[in-house]
């Protein structure tokens, strides 16, 4: 990743914090304040969807033409993806606890959430449980497919067929109930661009860490 | 008697919108704000989300350092 794409991720996102906690936004009652919330928690999910996004673009990549370093980056894009992806469940339960009352409502787009996030963790622990490196990567390569397309529709399309606490159910996109103003959308917008900058960071570090590691391995079998 | 009635539903009526008003306008965190309280809230995320970049750009620095090592 360039520098200075490192550089505007920072600066985007110390604009969204600032911004976000002191700009105006609009008054709603039972949101109140925590209306907040959106600038920090809606980002969560966007990267988590574009991480798990470009760990199936490198799994169907590596089905093609086999080759551990396009093994390595869909694990590590599918890592970061689920680190979000808790982030937003968290973050989510949080905001929940004070607009719904309770921590967990038992709707499709809360459930949803949390399956897909089960089915990636299930993407590790498959990967954890097969010794042979090429029989691993291409399993996991395979589970990964599985799990976007189980994605899909866990997150994007069963909640809006439903109604739900949570806003876009019912049809709607994303978040129009807020009715999302320019000022938020101000905020937001850069704020989304930023974490996503943080989110393609973090994974090509762990890319360059997992290459560093496997290279040390190699060094280490041509010595023995 | 009529008098102070038709006085007080006078009254009744000039306070209804201010009522209504403060229905309309949902609570927020206003005195916090004024207070100037809500900078030491950003300042504190800041310092946090600071050092968090600061803490990145250490392991960037590293992990380069380290492939470097392995180049030669």
């Amino acid at each position: 990743m360039k520098n200075w794409l490192k550089i505007v991720a920072v600066i985007l996102l110390l604009y969204a914090h600032i911004a976000g906690l002191l700009l105006g936004v609009p008054r709603l009652n039972i949101l109140n304040e925590t209306i907040r919330c959106l600038y920090f928690h809606f980002p969560m999910w966007f990267v988590m969807t574009l991480m798990y996004s470009i760990s199936l673009f490198y799994s169907i990549r590596y089905l093609r033409n086999p080759q551990l370093g396009t093994d390595h980056r869909a694990v590590e894009y599918a890592n970061t993806g689920l680190a979000f992806s808790l982030l937003g469940l968290v973050t989510g339960m949080q905001w929940a606890k004070y607009t719904w009352g309770t921590y967990w409502v038992g709707d499709p787009r809360l459930n949803g959430a949390a399956i897909t996030t089960l089915v990636y963790v299930a993407y590790f622990v498959l990967r954890g449980s097969v010794e042979n490196q090429e029989q691993r990567s291409r399993l996991s390569a395979v589970y990964n497919i599985f799990a976007f397309a189980a994605m899909v529709p866990l997150i994007f399309i069963i909640p809006r067929l439903s109604s739900s606490l949570h806003p876009g159910a019912g049809g709607n996109p994303g978040f129009s109930s807020f009715d999302l103003d320019n000022k938020m959308r101000m905020v937001l917008y850069p704020g989304v661009i930023g974490w996503i900058l943080m989110g393609l960071w973090i994974a090509s570090l762990r890319v360059r860490i997992r290459t560093i590691e496997e290279k040390v391995n190699e060094l280490d079998y041509a010595k023995n | 008697m009529q008098r102070i009635s038709k006085l007080s539903l006078l009254a009744l009526a000039m306070l209804l919108p201010s009522f209504t008003k403060a229905q309309e306008q949902a609570e927020m965190a206003d005195v916090m704000r004024s207070d100037g309280k809500i900078y030491v809230v950003v300042a504190v995320i800041l310092i946090v989300l600071i050092g968090l970049f600061v803490y990145l750009f250490t392991i960037d620095r590293k992990v380069t350092k380290l492939e470097k090592k392995l180049g030669k």
